[in-house]
Order: structure tokens, then C-alpha cells, then sequence
């Protein structure tokens, strides 16, 4: 096994590029005169061959799982397929070693079933973890973004009633905010943090640097030259 | 024939009626794999249900089972919505987690008793007529016909009910919904029903018959037909037709009844993906082939509209000038002589009242760039065709 393992991974390296471009782009592939169909050939018999090579060690049922589970979770953690190869490799080698290590701790637990569980285990952790594309984070993000929009739409609401005076700086009333309900003491804080209003008392004002903000909060391209100042 | 031959063939039949008609909607929806899936997964609803009945008998088994079967459709459509992988990983996923549990559990739990993978994944067509089905010392016939019965009669009374919300959720999900019908509802039903059926069957005949029920008799009717009502009446057809042959090619070939089903059900589907009359590979083939020299008289037309000249107009020049090989030739020409294009007079071509006139719009249609035009042109004017 050992051996065939060994020639499988010098193949791999030895044809990497043209895996690596034909997998992402079959056409430009054909195009550059590479034998797409060779390579495709080389491709299928290697999974083949892992597959026969898997068979022992989990069965006929589970084989899908060994052969998708590692690869599903290394792609959550990068976009570089050389490093989605090797963190599958890894993956794959952790949740054979724990497998077998859980079910030699027990009796009557099968080899099989008890990898594949661990590897589904690397899967979900993976799908929940990964910073990249992980639903946490993903989440998290979400929420971010709401809340920056909520921020900016109570902005751009006080825009409109400090627009109304010559002196935008002019303080207003908390309470004629009361219609509009995107707004609670604490995101009037936050606004007040990144110095977009002052607030005193029961009055707020928006500030010039809050009312340049506001001015331009749909225009994206002058916001980033903003920023980017 | 003996009873138990007729009662065997009985319930392949009726299996196959039950398989086919989930099995056509799951075709037309590509998620064939998934009754692989399901095939597998419910084996840990099998356990469960065993550990609280103590009774491989018990309808709950079956009930538990199928839940188990929806389970896993949810639980692929969840890692599918996420956008993480795409739905043939998540299959792949779901369905060796779920098998795990289900033989680790039997493996801690229920090692002594008759519940292991073997009894799960190949049931034996053979044995059904064994198991009776008895009220009260009356022998009503075999169980699974009861069971399987009972099932395809709600798979027909459901599919009556639904045809038309089926049809249209199966063909434009956007219109459904706009419609008012749910494609999703009819998407977790379909699933019960095909997840329900699984179960009901593999006890009868094993995980891989259902599953080459379910899909076989499908896409050979969908080579053949583009009508829903023709498809579920044709896979049906095949379905049944390929059980009983089945049955009979094992009786003969001394061999596992599942086995010769599943090779008939592959033959069949064989068969007809070379022969169907349209999308036939050998259909396709020669349409090509048609297609390639009506191309190729095209433009021998359009050459001679173009030249005058005795030199552009010789038989032999034409080999060089647009560079056919000599067979090629010779088929265009006789196609155009045989259809009247042209004439030749002294090994000069030249071309007749009807290929001028087919040459003039043909160069029209070219020239307004509508191409699907020239399709039912060509069928006015071509009495042969190549």
C-alpha cells in the first residue's frame, strides 16, 4: 500500500500543473494542447485506485466518505489547491489514526464506521470554523454589515433634518428621531464614537466630518477615497 | 408455475410499479443519487426502531426508516444551502455519516441478534414468499405484497392528487412558486414518498434492486419520450417487463434473482440508449452525419451560384477547389443530382431552375442571420436527404 501510495503522490507531482489546469479550466486546457483526455484518464484511474485501495480499510458504503470528507474540509480553509491537497492529506491521515485509535479503545466497535464519524467531525467542525468561508464567521459578518447599515441609515436620516438648516452643525432634539426606528441610545453612542455627532444633553448635531459622511454615504467611489485619506 | 413463482413475480411487479414512479420524477429532477443515499442512510432508523420494538416485524421499523430517509434529504439540502460544497459532496457527506452510526450502533448493541449489514443491503427476493402475512392463524399471502401494495396504492393516490403540482415543480421550480404551489413542499414529499418506498422495498428485495428500479426504467424512458404521462407509463412498462425477465433469467441461469434483474434493467437501458429513434446515440450519430452533407451541398450550391467560369464549374476542379476528399464529393453531387440541383453536362456543373432558387434563399436567409430558417426550407426542397 505503502508503494502504491508513494507512486501515486510522484504522479501527482509530476503532472501537477496540467491536473491543476485542467481541473479549473478544461477549455484554455484544450487550447494549449495538452490532451485533456489523457489527463482526464490519468485523473479517474488514480481515484479508482485509491478506491480499490480504500475498500480494506472501510468497505463498499463508506468509501464515498473517505474519499470526499477530507477534501470537502481542507477546501474550507483555503482557495490554493496545493495547500487544499496537502491539508486533505492531513485530514484524511488524522481521521484514519483517531479512528482506529477510538475503535482498538473499545470492543465491538468497527474500524470503519468509527473513521468515517471522524472525519465527518473534521467536516463540521470545518463548515462552522473556517474563517474564511465558515457559517460563523460568515454569520458574524452578517451581522456586522447589518449593523453598519443601521448605523448609517440613522445617519443619513439626521442628514436630511440637519440639511434643512444653514447651520448644519446645528443641535436637534433626540426625540424627533422618535419616528424613525433604527435607532437606540447605543448606536447613538457608536455614532458619536466615530465622530459623526456630538451629542449634549437631549440634543444631538451632526458634526462636519458626520455630515460629509452622510453626504456621501451612497456615492461608494468618494467614500473609499475617504477612507483610503 | 408454482405459487410461490407467481407470488415472487407478484411482487417484483408491484415493487417495480412502486419504484418507477418516484423514480421518473427523481430522473427529471437529476437527483437520482439520492435515492442511493437513502438506500443507505436508513439504516440507523432501522436500529433505533429495532431497539424500541425488539422486533425486526414491527411497522414502526418501516415508519422510523423513512424518517430517517427525509433526515438525510434535509440534512444534504442544509450543507447544499450553505454554498460550502456542492450537492453531489453533500450526498456523498451525509450519507456514509448516517450508514456509520447505523453499524456502530448494531455493532455495540445488537451483536447476537439477526441485524447486521448483509440483512440490510441485500434483501432476497427469493425468501419473500415465506414470510406470511397472518391474521389470526389466516394466511393472507406474503407480507411484502401486503406492504408494498399498500404503498404504491398511496404513491398512485398521491400521484393522481399532485400530477399537476408535481409536473410543474419538477419543470419550472420559478413558475410553481409563482403559482402558488410550493416547490419545496412538493420537494420534501417526493422525498417521503421516494424515502418511504426504499424502505418498503429493500426489505423485499435488497438496497441495489431499489435503487436500479427506482433509476433504470426512469432514464430509459426518458431517452424515448418527452411527455411525463408517456414516461411514467413507458419506465413503468420497463420496469415490470424487466422484473418478470429478470426473474425468468435467473430461473433459467440458476442464479440470484436480484442480480439477473438489475443485468436485465442495465441491458434494457442499453439498448435503447443505442437505438432510441431520436436521442439514440445511433440517431445522433447519423443526424450528424445528415447534417454534415446537407452543410457541405450548401455550400457546393452557393459555390456554383458564384462562379460562371467552365474552370470553377469542372467536376474535377471541385475535389481541389473546396478541398473534399473524394468520397465526400461524390456523395454531395449524387445527393444534388438525386434532389435535382443541378445537371452535369460534360463533366460541368451547373445548376438547375430548383437549385437556383433553393441557392437564392438559402443566401437570403445567410444574409438576414436567420439561420433556424433554413432547417424547414431544406425540407421543401429536399426529397433525399443525405
Amino acid at each position: 500500500m505503502a508503494i502504491v501510495t508513494s507512486i501515486c503522490l510522484g504522479i501527482l507531482l509530476l503532472f501537477w500543473k496540467e491536473f491543476k489546469i485542467l481541473l479549473f479550466d478544461a477549455d484554455y486546457t484544450k487550447t494549449l494542447g495538452f490532451n485533456t483526455r489523457f489527463i482526464d484518464i490519468v485523473i479517474t484511474f488514480f481515484i479508482v485506485l485509491a478506491i480499490v485501495l480504500g475498500l480494506q480499510t472501510v468497505g463498499v458504503v463508506l468509501m464515498s466518505a473517505m474519499l470526499l470528507a477530507p477534501a470537502a474540509a481542507a477546501r474550507q480553509w483555503t482557495n490554493k489547491l496545493s495547500v487544499m491537497v496537502f491539508l486533505a492529506a492531513i485530514f484524511g491521515a488524522f481521521s484514519g489514526v483517531f479512528g482506529t485509535a477510538i475503535s482498538a479503545s473499545q470492543n465491538n466497535l468497527s474500524t470503519g464506521p468509527v473513521i468515517v464519524l471522524v472525519a465527518a467531525v473534521f467536516v463540521i467542525f470545518s463548515f462552522i470554523f473556517s474563517p474564511g468561508r465558515g457559517i460563523l464567521f460568515k454569520q458574524l459578518r452578517v451581522r456586522r454589515n447589518r449593523r453598519d447599515l443601521q448605523l448609517q441609515k440613522t445617519l443619513q436620516f439626521m442628514h436630511e433634518i440637519a440639511s434643512t438648516h444653514e447651520d448644519t452643525t446645528h443641535p436637534h432634539a433626540i426625540k424627533i428621531l422618535n419616528n424613525f426606528q433604527g435607532f437606540t441610545k447605543k448606536t447613538l453612542k457608536k455614532l458619536e464614537e466615530r465622530n459623526w455627532i456630538t451629542l449634549k444633553g437631549q440634543n444631538w448635531s451632526l458634526t462636519e466630518q458626520g455630515f460629509f459622511e452622510a453626504e456621501n454615504l451612497y456615492n461608494q467611489q468618494l467614500n473609499n477615497e475617504h477612507t483610503a485619506n | 408455475m408454482s405459487t410461490p413463482q407467481i407470488e415472487i413475480q407478484l411482487i417484483a411487479a408491484i415493487v417495480a410499479i412502486a419504484c418507477a414512479i418516484p423514480g421518473v420524477f427523481l430522473v427529471l429532477r437529476k437527483m437520482a443519487l439520492i435515492s442511493d443515499a437513502i438506500s443507505h442512510s436508513i439504516l440507523p432508523g432501522v436500529v433505533v426502531g429495532f431497539f424500541i420494538t425488539q422486533d425486526l416485524n414491527s411497522p414502526l421499523l418501516i415508519l422510523l426508516a423513512a424518517l430517517t430517509g427525509v433526515i438525510t434529504v434535509v440534512l444534504v439540502e442544509a450543507i447544499q444551502k450553505t454554498g460550502l460544497v456542492k450537492e453531489d459532496t453533500a450526498i456523498g457527506l451525509v450519507f456514509p455519516a448516517l450508514f456509520s452510526i447505523g453499524v456502530i450502533l448494531i455493532a455495540k448493541n445488537a451483536n447476537d441478534v439477526h441485524l447486521d449489514v448483509d440483512a440490510v443491503l441485500l434483501g432476497e427476493l427469493a425468501f419473500a414468499p415465506f414470510d406470511r402475512f397472518l391474521i389470526s392463524g389466516m394466511d393472507l399471502g406474503p407480507k411484502s405484497l401486503w406492504v408494498m401494495g399498500t404503498i404504491l396504492i398511496c404513491t398512485v393516490i398521491l400521484l393522481f392528487l399532485f400530477f399537476k403540482e408535481l409536473k410543474v415543480s419538477t419543470f419550472d421550480a420559478g413558475l410553481s412558486s409563482a403559482l402558488g404551489i410550493s416547490p419545496i413542499i412538493m420537494h420534501y414529499g417526493l422525498m417521503s414518498i421516494s424515502s418511504v418506498t426504499v424502505v418498503g422495498a429493500f426489505d423485499a428485495v435488497g438496497a441495489i434492486l431499489v435503487v436500479a428500479l427506482m433509476i433504470a426504467p426512469a432514464a430509459t424512458a426518458y431517452l424515448l419520450t418527452s411527455d411525463l404521462k408517456k414516461m411514467l407509463l413507458l419506465s413503468i412498462v420497463f420496469g415490470v417487463s424487466s422484473a418478470i425477465g429478470g426473474y425468468w433469467m435467473a430461473h433459467w441461469l440458476d442464479a440470484s434473482i436480484s442480480g439477473s434483474m438489475t443485468t436485465v434493467l442495465g441491458l434494457v437501458f442499453l439498448a435503447v440508449y443505442l437505438f432510441a429513434p431520436s436521442k439514440g446515440l445511433i440517431a445522433v450519430l447519423y443526424r450528424q452525419k445528415q447534417q454534415r452533407t446537407e452543410v457541405s451541398l450548401l455550400t457546393f450550391l452557393l459555390h456554383l451560384n458564384n462562379h460562371q467560369e467552365e474552370n470553377e464549374r469542372h467536376i474535377n476542379h471541385l475535389n481541389e477547389h473546396i478541398n473534399w476528399q473524394k468520397v465526400r464529393s461524390k456523395t454531395v453531387l449524387d445527393l444534388a443530382l438525386k434532389n435535382n440541383m443541378i445537371v452535369i453536362e460534360n463533366d460541368l456543373v451547373a445548376l438547375t431552375e430548383k437549385g437556383k432558387e433553393f441557392t437564392d434563399l438559402a443566401l437570403e436567409y445567410i444574409i438576414t442571420n436567420k439561420d433556424e430558417n433554413i432547417e424547414p426550407m431544406k425540407d421543401d426542397f429536399f426529397l433525399f436527404r443525405g
